[in-house]
């Protein structure tokens, strides 16, 4: 065995799953749903404020959303939005707040190759494709919704 | 009540995407593609919206929300302005998040450096 | 003649080489783990005051060179070559530290098994008569391993329990000819050349089982090359195996009727406390340099041990490869030290 046959692939991936640390599946969903509960609270309770403060509540969601942006860009800054990601998983990664953590956190690191091609190319390695595939998949959305109205 | 439901929505949301990274072999990129493409498409079935009635900020904050309000901007731009409103409604109605989302890049990439 | 050929893979060397001397420096999570007392210099920050961590590695290598040298009395005009290698692209840490060394240069890479192929080359070097003196030093960084393989390192994302963490230090070896003053230190004594092995696995966050099958192929030719049993040697030692690769390694050497159960233990196990947040152990090319010229060879030193075979391990994948779905194919090198 060199490169494996598909039958020695198979042979080892068997004797690897027995092997295998299994993963903590209970504890990482219970992390993830505390952690994307919480943010969507801090996201409620902003919202609230903000209907409060006047502004229609078909209209809070938007600045709800760059308040979060702003809070969570700061913590990754600081070096304390990765920590949370690490504990709570798709829980900090699935809220606005995450994708802020992906557009700012390549681009404080990749600062080092340059404003350019480093810290501004860099910047979209994650985000960029949650951009891509949702404005796709919105347009195509927004294609039928044309052609049904008629 | 309201942030009762903003809490198990958003943490359902969570736990869905957390059991895809888990089970499966995409990554958490992978995962929020996913998760922003899905939420365009229900909110194309209309379904998002109730989502939305019932979690508040906890279906509008998770990233199917991003999907929900690219479709909602470009289906107000097709009511408005016709058929250019499919190009132009997505990234009219999700502009704020993003512009912000770009400049707080820039801005605390200028003022910090990352720890490791 | 010095070196010679025994068996299909392995090389002997006579008038053996003597490991004069090693020198590690590490990194803060290595120093705060259970071998942390053994290593020579421990920063208590990953950037050493420079202002990338490119930077940092650089200066860790260069000090680990150092340092092997001040050791002995040494100047750089004394050695006749320095050997080794990195993992950042194109092995810049090394060939950056050796711009200030003014010292030939040989840059190798095999990934995280570089420490033990730079040990075989020198080895090689010094048996065969072709030079006196050789410096032999690898590195690695947690950060630009990170940064240039994974993510960046404040994205938010969770290691599966798989994950190994990269270990930051640098350990530098110096290989002498035997002579008078140097004849009671631990020696090199034969090495066996691995070939690279692919079992198909496909996850970069599982780097132990997809090195685990060319440990395990290296093992078995050197045992056989040899023509010994694993307790001819007081400790077998993989370089970056970690908790989810050595126990395979068992399973498929148990598979050809070699029990190395007793004798097996590997780096990536050993320098980290289970309790610190490193998941399944720690992997690089400072990880098996680390422990080797820490822990081990004071080991050697004090006589608790008399023969080791240290089998570094290196995953051979890169950022293109994994993201075009490629396989990943892995490589070990092993090398026994005795005294």
């Amino acid at each position: 065995m060199l490169k494996a046959s598909k039958k020695e692939e198979k042979r080892f991936a068997n004797m690897q799953e027995k092997r295998k640390p299994p993963v903590p599946l209970g504890s990482n969903l219970i992390r993830a749903f505390i952690t994307g509960g919480l943010i969507c609270v801090v996201g409620q309770a902003i919202m609230e404020i903000l209907k409060m403060l006047g502004i229609p509540p078909d209209g809070a969601a938007g600045p709800t959303a760059a308040i979060l942006i702003v809070i969570s860009a700061l913590l990754t800054g600081f070096g304390v939005y990765d920590d949370i990601g690490r504990f709570g998983g798709m829980g900090a990664a699935l809220p606005i707040t995450g994708f802020a953590n992906a557009i700012v956190s390549p681009a404080m690191e990749f600062k080092r190759e340059g404003f350019v091609l480093g810290l501004g190319a860099r910047m979209f390695t994650v985000a960029g494709p949650v951009l891509v595939y949702g404005l796709v998949t919105s347009t195509v959305v927004g294609f039928f919704y044309y052609l049904l109205k008629g | 009540m309201q942030f009762f439901w903003a809490f198990v929505v958003g943490g359902i949301l969570a736990v869905l995407a957390q059991l895809i990274v888990d089970l499966t072999k995409l990554t958490s990129a992978h995962v929020m593609v996913l998760f922003v493409s899905s939420g365009a498409v229900l909110s194309g079935l209309g379904i998002y919206k109730y989502i939305v009635s019932l979690g508040g900020a906890g279906a509008t904050v998770p990233l199917p929300g991003f999907g929900h309000a690219l479709v909602e901007g470009i289906v107000k731009a097709i009511d408005k302005d016709g058929a250019v409103g499919i190009l132009t409604g997505g990234l009219t109605a999700t502009s704020l998040g993003i512009t912000v989302a770009i400049l707080m890049g820039y801005i605390i990439a200028l003022l910090f450096n990352p720890k490791g | 003649m010095g070196v010679y050929r025994e068996g299909k893979y392995t090389l002997k060397f006579t008038n053996l080489p003597v490991l004069a001397g090693t020198y590690t420096v590490a990194g803060p999570i290595e120093g705060q783990g259970p071998l942390g007392r053994y290593f020579d210099l421990v920063y208590e920050d990953s950037l050493l005051g420079e202002n990338t961590w490119e930077k940092a590695e650089v200066r860790m290598l260069h000090e680990a060179v150092d340092g092997v040298l001040k050791g002995r009395n040494l100047r750089a005009s004394d050695i006749d070559y320095l050997i080794g290698g990195d993992l950042l692209n194109q092995i810049t840490a090394s060939s950056f530290a050796a711009r200030d060394l003014d010292i030939p240069f040989l840059g190798l890479y095999s990934a995280c098994a570089t420490f033990s192929e730079a040990l075989i080359v020198s080895a090689m070097m010094v048996a065969s008569g072709a030079s006196n003196r050789v410096v032999a030093g690898v590195s690695s960084h947690h950060d630009t391993a990170e940064r240039q393989f994974r993510f960046p390192t404040e994205f938010a994302n969770q290691r599966p329990m798989t994950a190994t963490w990269t270990v930051t230090g640098s350990g530098a070896c110096l290989i002498e000819k035997e002579e008078e003053a140097n004849k009671n230190l631990p020696r090199l004594s034969s090495a066996t050349l691995g070939r690279v092995v692919d079992a198909g696995i496909k996850d970069a966050y599982d780097m132990g089982s997809a090195m685990a099958p060319a440990a395990a192929d290296t093992i078995k030719r050197h045992l056989e090359d040899t023509r010994q049993v694993p307790e001819a040697y007081d400790l077998i030692i993989t370089g970056d195996l970690s908790r989810v690769g050595k126990p395979l390694v068992e399973d498929l050497l148990s598979q050809e009727g070699i029990e190395v159960m007793r004798v097996l233990n590997d780096c990536g196990i050993i320098i980290y406390d289970p309790k610190q947040d490193v998941h399944a152990g720690g992997s690089g090319a400072a990880c098996s340099a680390l422990v080797t010229g820490g822990y081990l060879y004071k080991e050697l030193l004090n006589g608790n041990w008399n023969r080791i075979l240290l089998v570094a391990t290196g995953a051979l994948l890169s950022p293109t490869t994994i993201q075009q779905g490629e396989s990943i194919p892995g490589i070990a090198h092993a090398i026994a030290i005795e005294r």
